[in-house]
């Protein structure tokens, strides 16, 4: 019966030995990578469902010991670390509203033909790629304009990336057509109304690679906090996390919370649990855009 | 076209349509001298103006205003002249610097930490991505690919602080305290950065290798060309141009090193190796508050990097016979 059913197969060619071999090794490289990118990370979920007493003998390797929520307790409870979620959301939903905007209202003048001196503006911008004003010049702007420990700060000076730029723009001349353009104009639309209403519909795929990598960029980033802010009130997520991961402390004034912790031993175990719970927004909905970050580096690296 | 649409036709559409195939709509028949053309775009394109506006006073605010402010680097800077106002002192602030013995760590250090980042972080995506196109589509496959990606995704506060969490001798996995050794700071900043981009950078090698013709594999595979053979005489080549480029940049940016990491991973025991000069201009500069000093570094920084980007673009002209931008 089964024999009556089987559909008639294309004659598999069996690979040589040689390349069979070949295969498998191969795949036993593929999987120590794997392994390797892995094993960090099981460490680190690992330890943070452990209890305090394993993780501080050091007794977990990748598996927890003892499991625990304890830590998890703790690090969504603490009032820095919250105010620290909260404020990275604030930077990651307005920074990315600003920079696209702005980065749209840009590219959108340099891909058209019609914009007198978009080589010149173009050129400007990349040049600044190749030479930066450097730090010191950079903050002393940023002072002058009296943004200095303010939310400002950290959404306004790296607002545009000149590479968003380039992907947009090669992305706009690319994937409109003229003949588009043209019958808007028939139609008398101004030029903003084309743009609004022409188009930004035809252009949502950009838009959200855009978004993304604004998002991503202001969630992980750390420096320009680091550099402009000295308000704890106004700390991103990712200082917060410097501050009680890497400079072991937490904040001064706030109730001495460290020494209570460190009395339960789970200053440590802590630590574990807030890398899972920081990195965890973005590794979640990672899945879902890495697509879209691929197409963008690829968008990029055509020349428009 | 012209005549038979209902709609009132500003007149510089009807003569900015030419018979003919060329659509370049500010080309009319008689080409109008540079400054004639700008006024029209102006007059009729006011709008594309109006949006580039805030943009770039952007630029000149945040990136050209900052380069001016280097003057200050040629100057005794003091907050209460402000950077025209103060004091000229010539190269002063680089005499300085330069006869600092200081200096010359900082910038072997500098150099030899990007140079190894190129050099280690140069073949395994490579070899990531040559791996991957090698077996089929499957779960592996996507497996692999999403997992070695997935770091990328991560902070380098959180990857630093993996690190020093791994390697802690408490409760990590060694016994000595690595990161206090100023030796082991090269391998573990660029070893800890090859886990966080590999899979990142083998995406870009994945397009160049999907975009290989198959007939040149069906062909070789007639011929009997074995898997390996087929990499080496047919993939290799085919990502060479684009592996030349990621070389050739990644060169171009031994200067653009990053502050982020480095100055995450410095402690008071490693600080020979790991002091770089980003670090070092934001320590002299901002909690030393010596402006002109740190501005100096940051300039001669630049200036380097700069000069190296050119020198860079002139080999990959000569190498691939197309610049890295126009």
């Amino acid at each position: 019966m089964s024999l009556l059913l089987a559909r008639p197969r294309p004659a598999k060619v069996r690979e040589p030995l040689g390349d069979r071999i070949f295969l498998l090794v191969v795949k036993l490289m593929l999987t120590a990578m794997l392994l390797a990118v892995l094993a960090p990370l099981a460490f680190i979920v690992a330890n943070s469902f452990s209890s305090a007493e394993a993780v501080n003998a050091g007794r977990v390797r990748f598996w927890p010991v003892e499991f625990s929520l304890h830590a998890y307790q703790v690090a969504l409870t603490n009032s820095q670390v919250l105010q620290g979620y909260y404020n990275s959301l604030i930077y990651a939903v307005v920074g990315t509203l600003i920079s696209v905007t702005l980065t749209v209202a840009i590219a959108y003048p340099l891909s058209r033909r019609t914009f007198f001196g978009r080589n010149v503006i173009m050129t400007l911008l990349i040049f600044t790629m190749l030479f930066s004003g450097g730090l010191i010049p950079t903050y002393m702007v940023v002072q002058n304009l009296g943004m200095l420990n303010t939310r400002w700060a950290l959404l306004i000076p790296g607002a545009i990336g000149v590479w968003q730029v380039i992907i947009a723009r090669t992305f706009f001349a690319n994937s409109i057509p003229d003949e588009l353009y043209e019958a808007a104009m028939l139609d008398g639309a101004s030029e903003i109304r084309t743009l609004r209403s022409v188009v930004l519909p035809l252009s949502k795929p950009l838009l959200a690679v855009l978004a993304l990598m604004y998002t991503i960029y202001q969630w992980n980033t750390y420096f320009d906090a680091l550099v402009y802010l000295k308000d704890p009130d106004l700390f991103p997520l990712q200082i917060v996390l410097r501050n009680m991961l890497i400079l072991n402390s937490t904040r001064p004034g706030a109730v001495d919370l460290a020494q209570q912790l460190e009395q339960m031993q789970l200053v440590s175990v802590l630590r574990y649990a807030l890398i899972v719970v920081s990195s965890l927004p973005v590794l979640l909905i990672y899945p879902f855009i890495a697509r879209h970050f691929t197409k963008g580096v690829m968008v990029g690296a055509v020349k428009g | 076209m012209a005549t038979t649409t209902p709609h009132p036709i500003p007149p510089a559409i009807v003569d900015q349509r030419p018979a003919g195939p060329s659509r370049r709509s500010d080309v009319g028949p008689i080409r109008r001298s540079r400054w004639a053309q700008a006024q029209r775009s102006w007059r009729q394109h006011w709008q594309l103006y109006l949006l580039a506006a805030v943009p770039i006073a952007y630029f000149v605010i945040f990136k050209y205003v900052p380069m001016a402010f280097n003057v200050i680097a040629f100057k005794d800077y003091s907050p209460v002249l402000g950077p025209w106002g103060s004091e000229w002192v010539g190269l002063r602030n680089f005499e300085l610097l330069f006869s600092n013995p200081v200096f010359l760590t900082l910038l072997k250090n500098t150099v030899v930490l990007a140079v190894y980042l190129v050099l280690a972080a140069f073949p395994i995506p490579i070899l990531l991505a040559i791996a991957l196109n090698e077996i089929r589509n499957g779960w592996f496959k996507r497996t692999v690919q999403m997992v070695t990606y997935a770091p990328y995704f991560i902070s380098t506060v959180v990857v630093v602080s993996m690190t020093i969490l791994l390697l802690s001798p408490r409760s990590g996995i060694v016994s000595t305290n690595l990161l206090g050794e100023p030796d082991y700071f090269r391998h573990i900043y660029v070893w800890s950065d090859v886990w966080q981009t590999a899979g990142y950078s083998a995406v870009i090698y994945m397009a160049a290798l999907a975009g290989i013709d198959p007939a040149l594999h069906e062909s070789a595979k007639i011929d009997g060309a074995s898997r390996l053979q087929r990499i080496r005489h047919i993939d290799l080549p085919g990502i060479m141009p684009t592996a030349v480029i990621v070389l050739i940049l990644g060169v171009g940016n031994t200067m653009a090193i990053g502050f982020e990491k480095a100055y995450l991973l410095q402690n008071d025991l490693n600080l020979a190796q790991s002091e770089i000069i980003p670090t070092y201009v934001y320590k002299t500069g901002l909690i030393n508050a010596d402006f002109s000093m740190a501005t100096a570094v940051g300039l001669f920084n630049s200036v380097v990097n700069l000069f190296l980007l050119l020198a860079v673009n002139f080999a990959a002209k000569r190498v691939t016979g197309k610049g890295l931008w126009r």
